[in-house]
C-alpha cells in the first residue's frame, strides 16, 4: 500500500475513532455532557490523536529509514569486481535504483506484467525502459539487474510489513483509548498534553536545524583544514585561489576578505545609525500623529526593497556618481565599484532596521519617565538625551548590532557595488570584496567538492557565522546588563 | 474616620501663593475644568478631594503647565503665582516647572543611580557650580525627603531598585532638589503600602515649613491628616473650599457632605 493511501486510511480510522469515542463518552455520561470531565469533543479528539499520531510518526520514520536500510543490503549483492571505489559504487547504486523504479513503473503502466518484470532480461531491458520514458545511462549489466530485482523484492516485502505495522498501531491506539473512554477520563488534559508535545516538537525542530547547519559547516571546514593549513587561512594577507584547471597552488587568506567585510559594514553603520536613530527620535518624540502615520510605513518600505535592487542602484547610480564627483577629481581612483559605494547603499538599506526598532523601543519607555522629567523643568530635548535614550539604550544597541549582522552577511549590494577584488587598502574609493561574495564565487561554476578552493567556502561561512553569533551574544549581554525594569 | 487628627490646623500665613481665577480646561471637546477660582496660601498643605474624574488632577497639572504636554488640552483663565501670570507668553513653562515641583501618582524614578536621580534637576538648571555643591544639594534633598539615612551608602545604586515607598521619597527628593516654591503631589500615596504612606505623610508635614504643598488625594482620611485647607471638586467644578476642619465637620454644600459621608464617590 502506498504511503498516500496508508495516510488516508489512518486518517479515516482516526475520524471514525473520534466519532465513536465521543459517542461512548456521551453514553457513559447518560447523555448529559455536564457529567463528563471534559467537553465531549475532547473525548473524540483524544481517540483520534491516539489512532493517528503514533501511526503517522512511525510511518514518517519508516519512510526515512527504509531506503537507508535496504541500500546496504542491496549494495552487498553487487560483486566487488564490478566497481573500483565508493564513488563508482554510488553510481552503480543509482542505476540499480533507476532500473528498479523503471520496472515498477512499467508494471504500473501495463507495459510489462508483474511476471515479465520479474523475469526481465538485461539485454533488451534498456530499450523497453526507454519506451516508457526511463533513461538508463549505460547498457544494463546482469549483476546490476540482479541487484535491482533484489531491491524490488526487498522493497515490496518492506512495504507489506510497513502497512501491517502502521495499521496495527492505529488499531492498537484505538483499542487502548476507546477502552479508557468514560465519563471520568481526563480527555482534556490528555489532548492538551498532546498540544504541548506539538509545541515542544516545533521548537526542537528549529534548534536541531540550526545545530545541523552548524555541524555540516563544521565537518566541511575540518575537511578543508586537512587539505589547507589553518594558519595560512587565518593569517595570510593574500587571497588568490587558483582553480585546478589552470594549475598552481592557491593562497586562501581570509584577512583581505574580512577587511573588506568590516570596512564596508562600518561605513554602512556610520551611515545608517545616525540617520536611523535620529529619524526614530523625531518620529517617536516630535512628529505629530498624522505625519508619523504615513512616514513610518514609508520608511519601512525601504526594508521591503530586495537587496539586488539596492545593488543595481549602487552599480548604476551611486558608483559612477561617487567616482565622477569625488574619487576622480581627488585622484583617489577611477573605479565605479568601491567600498564607499557599497557602504553607502548598504547604509541606506539598514536605515529602516535601525529606525523602526529604535522607534518601537523609544515608544516603550513609559510616559511616566517623560512626565517626571518635564515635571522637573527639563525641556523635551533634555528629556530625550538624559532620560529616554539612556532608558532605551539597551534596545537601541540591540537594534544596531542586528543591523551590523545584516551588514556583515549582505552579498548582493557588495557584488554589484564593491566589486570582487580581494585586497587590503585604506582608500575607500578602491574596489574591495567581502567574505560572502567570495563564498558565492567559490561555489559557482564547475566545482569539485574535494578541492580546497571549493571547501574554503565552508570555512569562510563558518567564520562569518561565528562573527555574527558573537555579535548577537554581545547584543544579548548588553541588553541583559543594562536592562532596566519597569513595572 | 476615627483616625482624624485635627492637629496643626492653623494656617501659618495668609499670604496667597497661587491665585487662580476663572480657569477652564478642555480636552478636545470635553470640558474638564469649569470656571475654577481658588487662592492657595503659602506654607500650607492644600488638599484637593473629590470623586474620580472630577478634574482635581487636571487642575493640579494646570499649576505647572504639565497640560501643555498633552496636544489636545486647552487652558483658559488666569493662574498667578506670586502675582505673575504663568500662562503669559513670556513665561517659559520649562522654567516654571523648576519652580513648581511635581510628584506623581506612581513613583517614577529615572533608570539612573539614586545620586543621578536627585542631581538631574540641579544639573539641568545649573544650580551647582561644582561637584561639592552638587553633592550638598543631593544630600540636603535626600535628608528633606527623609531618605538620606537609608541610601547614603549606596548613592550609586539604581533608583529603580528601591522599594515603592523609598522610590516615592526619592521622587520627592528629586522635586525638592530644584528648590521649588510650590510642590504639587498627584495622589502620591496611592501606590504605597500603609507604612510607606505614613512616612510620606510625615514628610508632607515637614515640607510645609518651606513650600506651598498642593496634594490631590482619594483618601479623605489622608486629606484630613495632612492638609490645612481642602477643596472639594465635583464634575469639573470646585464646589467648596475652606479650612480642612470646617470642610470635614461642617460642609456647606450638599454634594460635599454626600461625598464626605460616603454617599458618592
Amino acid at each position: 500500500m502506498s504511503p498516500f493511501w496508508l495516510i488516508l486510511l489512518v486518517a479515516a480510522l482516526a475520524l471514525v475513532g473520534a466519532v465513536l469515542g465521543r459517542r461512548k463518552a456521551m453514553a457513559s455520561a447518560g447523555g448529559d455532557a455536564r457529567v463528563l470531565h471534559s467537553l465531549p469533543n475532547y473525548y473524540g479528539a483524544n481517540v483520534a490523536l491516539f489512532v493517528a499520531a503514533p501511526a503517522l510518526l512511525v510511518l514518517a520514520a519508516w519512510m526515512v529509514i527504509q531506503p537507508l536500510a535496504l541500500d546496504g543490503r542491496v549494495s552487498a549483492m553487487i560483486p566487488e569486481t564490478a566497481y573500483e571505489d565508493a564513488g563508482a559504487l554510488n553510481l552503480l547504486m543509482a542505476d540499480v535504483r533507476r532500473i528498479a523504479e523503471g520496472l515498477d513503473l512499467a508494471v504500473e503502466q501495463g507495459a510489462l506484467t508483474a511476471a515479465e518484470a520479474r523475469a526481465a532480461q538485461a539485454e533488451d531491458l534498456r530499450a523497453r525502459l526507454a519506451e516508457i520514458g526511463v533513461a538508463v545511462g549505460a547498457e544494463i549489466d546482469p549483476s546490476t539487474l540482479v541487484a535491482a530485482q533484489g531491491l524490488r523484492m526487498l522493497d515490496a516485502r518492506a512495504d507489506l510489513v510497513r502497512t501491517v505495522v502502521i495499521l496495527a498501531l492505529a488499531a492498537a491506539g484505538f483499542a487502548f483509548t476507546y477502552a479508557r473512554t468514560n465519563a471520568s477520563y481526563r480527555a482534556r488534559n490528555s489532548v492538551e498534553f498532546a498540544i504541548l508535545l506539538l509545541l515542544i516538537g516545533a521548537s526542537t525542530i528549529a534548534i536541531l536545524t540550526t545545530l545541523g547547519i552548524v555541524l555540516s559547516m563544521l565537518f566541511e571546514t575540518l575537511n578543508f583544514f586537512r587539505q589547507y593549513p589553518a594558519s595560512e587561512f587565518f593569517f595570510s594577507l593574500t587571497w588568490d585561489p587558483s582553480f585546478s584547471g589552470r594549475g598552481g597552488a592557491s593562497t586562501l587568506g581570509i584577512l583581505p576578505l574580512l577587511w573588506g567585510t568590516l570596512y564596508i559594514s562600518i561605513i554602512a553603520l556610520i551611515v545608517s545609525v545616525p540617520i536611523g536613530l535620529f529619524s526614530a527620535i523625531y518620529l517617536s518624540e516630535y512628529a505629530g500623529k498624522r505625519f508619523r502615520g504615513f512616514a513610518k510605513p514609508l520608511l519601512e518600505v525601504l526594508a521591503g526593497i530586495p537587496t539586488i535592487v539596492y545593488g543595481l542602484f549602487a552599480l548604476i547610480t551611486v558608483g559612477p556618481l561617487l567616482r565622477d564627483a569625488i574619487a576622480s577629481p581627488l585622484g583617489l581612483g577611477n573605479s565605479a565599484s568601491s567600498v564607499m559605494t557599497a557602504g553607502l547603499v548598504m547604509g541606506i538599506m539598514l536605515i529602516p532596521f535601525v529606525s523602526s526598532l529604535s522607534d518601537d523601543i523609544i515608544n516603550a519607555v513609559p510616559q511616566a519617565m517623560r512626565d517626571g522629567s518635564y515635571g522637573l523643568g527639563a525641556t523635551q530635548s533634555e528629556t530625550i538625551r538624559q532620560v529616554i535614550l539612556p532608558a532605551a539604550l539597551p534596545g537601541i544597541v540591540g537594534a544596531i548590532l542586528l543591523a551590523a549582522s545584516r551588514a556583515i552577511g549582505e552579498t548582493m549590494i557588495v557584488v554589484l557595488g564593491a566589486g570582487a577584488a580581494a585586497k587590503i587598502d585604506v582608500n575607500p574609493f578602491e574596489a574591495m570584496t567581502t567574505v560572502t561574495v567570495k563564498i558565492v564565487s567559490q561555489l559557482t561554476g564547475d566545482t569539485d567538492f574535494s578541492s580546497p578552493e571549493t571547501l574554503v567556502a565552508f570555512a569562510l561561512g563558518l567564520t562569518l557565522f561565528v562573527m555574527t553569533l558573537g555579535l548577537n551574544v554581545l547584543a544579548l549581554y548588553i541588553v541583559r546588563k543594562y536592562r532596566e525594569q519597569y513595572e | 474616620m476615627n483616625d482624624m487628627r485635627f492637629t496643626e490646623r492653623t494656617v501659618a500665613t495668609d499670604e496667597v501663593k497661587i491665585a487662580a481665577k476663572g480657569v477652564q480646561v478642555y480636552y478636545g471637546d470635553t470640558h474638564a475644568i469649569k470656571d475654577v477660582t481658588i487662592d492657595i496660601a503659602d506654607k500650607t498643605v492644600t488638599a484637593f478631594i473629590g470623586p474620580s474624574g472630577c478634574g482635581k488632577s487636571t487642575f493640579l497639572r494646570c499649576i505647572n503647565r504639565m497640560n501643555d504636554t498633552i496636544p489636545s488640552a486647552r487652558v483658559e483663565g488666569d493662574i498667578r503665582i506670586d502675582g505673575e501670570d504663568i500662562y503669559d507668553k513670556r513665561v517659559d513653562p520649562v522654567q516654571l516647572r523648576a519652580k513648581v515641583g511635581m510628584v506623581f501618582q506612581k513613583p517614577n524614578p529615572f533608570p539612573k543611580s539614586i545620586y543621578d536621580n536627585v542631581s538631574y534637576g540641579p544639573k539641568i538648571h545649573g544650580l551647582a557650580r561644582n561637584k561639592a555643591e552638587l553633592d550638598e544639594i543631593v544630600e540636603t534633598s535626600l535628608r528633606r525627603a527623609a531618605l538620606w539615612d537609608e541610601v547614603k551608602d549606596r548613592l550609586g545604586a539604581p533608583g529603580t531598585g528601591l522599594s515603592g515607598g523609598q522610590q516615592q521619597r526619592l521622587c520627592i527628593a528629586r522635586a525638592v532638589a530644584t528648590s521649588p516654591e510650590v510642590l504639587l503631589m498627584d495622589e502620591p500615596c496611592s501606590a504605597l503600602d500603609p507604612i510607606a504612606t505614613d512616612q510620606v505623610e510625615n514628610l508632607i508635614h515637614e515640607l510645609r515649613e518651606r513650600y506651598s504643598v498642593v496634594i490631590v488625594t482619594h483618601s479623605m482620611s489622608q486629606a484630613s491628616r495632612v492638609s490645612q485647607r481642602t477643596a472639594y471638586f465635583h464634575l469639573g467644578e470646585m464646589v467648596e473650599y475652606g479650612d480642612t476642619g470646617d470642610i470635614f465637620t461642617n460642609p456647606k454644600d450638599e454634594r460635599t457632605e454626600n461625598y464626605i459621608t460616603g454617599r458618592i464617590g
